[in-house]
């Protein structure tokens, strides 16, 4: 991103021709595409769900933990429900649940992060400060504890990703705007009189914009790492949602008797293909944008 | 150096200030009227106001924090409200087990994953190189549950060279232990290894495109003597820096690994106690995370500046 896009007069064409030329170097690139195709195959099960999955995911109909075969081409689990359908269906909470907390953390963590960039000095170090010691603790370790003291809930589950990732996000973009506050364009908007908050939404935050869309990728892969853990120990998606995780929670604990891996694996393979997903498309925009 | 030093550490002892306050009050939002929560729906009033008098939950909170972090930095950690036994007793075993594990796959990832990225850098833009970081950049992002599963489904079942439990009976030597930890400690080397080897290959590319790098090889010597002597040595000293703060991650992953596996760990604990809201449990639990932690990077830190001359020399920052 270039300083071109806060210059109204002249700027108004050139920002549109840099836009497309970076929309141009995004759709060449291998990693990008490939992303976007795997997170739109499950963004569309999650959509469709149960209206074209072959069967309904949560109905106990069949003799259970059948392999795969012509019936059930990915089996089926202990309670006797088709794999293939669950896996097709399980996407939906997660690409509720993430998405949202990401967008609390971003939305939370530009604001904090302009605000520290943009008065170093006390405030920056004290909230620096208190950033550094809420981060010596593993976001898995702080979600479980929210969770116990507040319920566990979808809502509870948004919020809690959503604040853990603020101040991470915060860090970023408070770099960002350290190597932009020095800038002329910000000297000159100061020198105008505007007030702090407009240069900071208005003349500051377009110019890091880049940063920004990049941490939100890559935290949205984190967003499903960190749902994925907790609804696996049981403080995220509750059933009976054919959610991937709890797939995996409920089947496990079979492994140790006999082999039935077919109701982990295929599970465990979708969540694997979503998040990789992410992280490649994450990976194509850092390419494209942070120059 | 030595103000340097006084300085990380007085800055470290301040983070550890604000983060035992951060505890208490999380740690105060959990039980609600803790009495009523033991004691039941059915219990008197009177009995819960004795209960909760004796516990000392009716107290000021400042002095209630007092008491406790007093106590904790005597090693006095309390009772445990669901299991009656001392926290200590419970938490100084599973520190001691999850250590063994978090040992075993810091052992593992440090050389892989230096290879892997001295590797990639060494072959910038090839073939190897996109395979190193796609590979690691996948098995970074996928759930470190999912990555276990795996393992245990091809290692421990279909070709059954190793134990699917963690645990290794009673009484059984070294390797044996080391044995049983290989799987567990296989997922979190997974994760972990597309970090390290990411900021190892940055560092190396960049001291690769190093001045010093050039004038090593104009002065005739080896490629090999350049790539130990000048590159390697600079390159690795990011390497440190992400080393420590993959400590952190570590023992987030060590909550859902020790589950999976169950393993008798700090992790296991910290879950078990925010399942039946043991708060004494839970708050010397998550406290003794945030120290290891902070004691890690604290470490990284002070052997960064040992090895890095521009600190070494240049005095602070």
């Amino acid at each position: 991103m270039s300083a071109t896009v806060t210059a109204p007069a002249v700027g108004r064409s050139e920002a549109k021709i840099a836009r497309r030329e970076t929309l141009g170097r995004l759709v060449r690139s291998k990693t990008f595409l490939i992303g976007s195709g795997v997170v739109l195959w499950w963004v569309f099960w999650a959509i469709a769900g149960s209206r074209l999955t072959p069967y309904d995911p949560v109905a106990q109909n069949f003799a259970s933990l059948q392999p795969p075969g012509s019936g059930h081409w990915f089996g089926t689990d202990q309670l006797g429900r088709d794999v293939l359908s669950r896996v097709l269906a399980g996407a939906r909470d997660t690409l509720e649940v993430a998405p949202l907390a990401t967008l609390i953390g971003i939305v939370g963590g530009t604001t904090l992060g302009l605000v520290m960039g943009f008065f170093p000095g006390l405030v920056d170090e004290v909230l620096g400060r208190m950033i550094d010691a809420f981060l010596a603790l593993p976001l898995i370790v702080i979600a479980v504890t929210a969770l116990a003291a507040v319920g566990h809930s979808k809502w509870t589950l948004i919020a809690v990703i959503g604040l853990v990732f603020t101040p991470i996000v915060g860090r970023t973009v408070r770099a960002a705007v350290l190597g932009e506050r020095d800038l002329e364009y910000v000297q000159a908007a100061r020198l105008r009189g505007e007030r702090a908050p407009y240069v900071m939404f208005v003349e500051i935050l377009p110019n890091v914009m880049g940063t920004i869309i990049v941490e939100a990728t890559v935290r949205l892969g984190y967003a499903i790492f960190a749902v994925a853990g907790l609804t696996f120990l049981g403080f995220g998606v509750q059933p009976p949602s054919p959610d991937w995780s709890l797939q995996i929670a409920d089947n496990y604990a079979l492994l140790n008797a006999r082999n039935y891996e077919w109701t982990v694996l295929f599970p465990g393979a979708a969540i694997a293909s979503l998040v990789v997903a992410v992280n490649l498309i994450a990976d194509g925009l850092q390419q494209v944008l942070d120059r | 150096m030595y103000r340097f030093l006084l300085k990380r550490v007085g800055l470290a002892l301040i983070t550890l200030f604000l983060l035992s306050v951060i505890v208490f009050a999380a740690a105060q939002l959990l039980p609600g009227n803790l009495g009523r929560n033991i004691l039941g729906p059915f219990a008197s009033a009177h009995d819960v106001a004795v209960y909760n008098h004796e516990h000392g939950v009716d107290r000021p909170l400042v002095s209630q924090y007092w008491t406790w972090i007093s106590h904790f930095v005597r090693g006095d950690l309390g009772e445990s409200l669901e299991y009656n036994v001392t926290v200590g007793s419970l938490l100084g075993p599973a520190l001691v087990n999850s250590l063994k594990l978090a040992a075993l796959a810091f052992v593992l990832v440090v050389p892989i994953s230096i290879l892997g990225g001295v590797a990639a850098a060494l072959r910038r833009g090839r073939f190897a190189d996109r395979a190193i970081t796609i590979v690691g950049l996948s098995l970074t992002s996928i759930p470190e549950f999912v990555t276990a599963i795996v393992m245990i489904v091809i290692f421990g079942i279909a070709l059954q060279w190793l134990p699917v439990g963690a645990t290794a009976p009673p009484g059984s030597n070294f390797l044996v232990q080391i044995k049983y930890l290989l799987l567990p400690s296989f997922a979190l080397v997974a994760v972990l290894f597309g970090y390290i080897a990411r900021i190892t290959r940055a560092g190396v590319i960049e001291a690769l495109d190093a001045d010093y790098t050039r004038t090593a090889y104009l002065k005739g010597l080896g490629a090999r003597r350049v790539i130990v002597k000048h590159v390697l040595r600079n390159a690795l000293l990011p390497t440190i820096a992400v080393v420590a703060t993959q400590t952190g991650y570590l023992i987030g992953g060590l909550l859902v690994i020790e589950k999976l596996f169950n393993y008798n760990g700090i992790g296991q604990r910290i879950y078990v106690a925010a399942q039946f809201k043991d708060f004494t449990l839970l708050e010397s639990g998550v406290m003794i995370v945030g120290v290891v932690y902070l004691v890690a990077t604290l470490v990284a830190d002070i052997l960064y500046s040992v090895l890095n001359p521009r600190i070494r020399v240049g005095g602070v920052e």
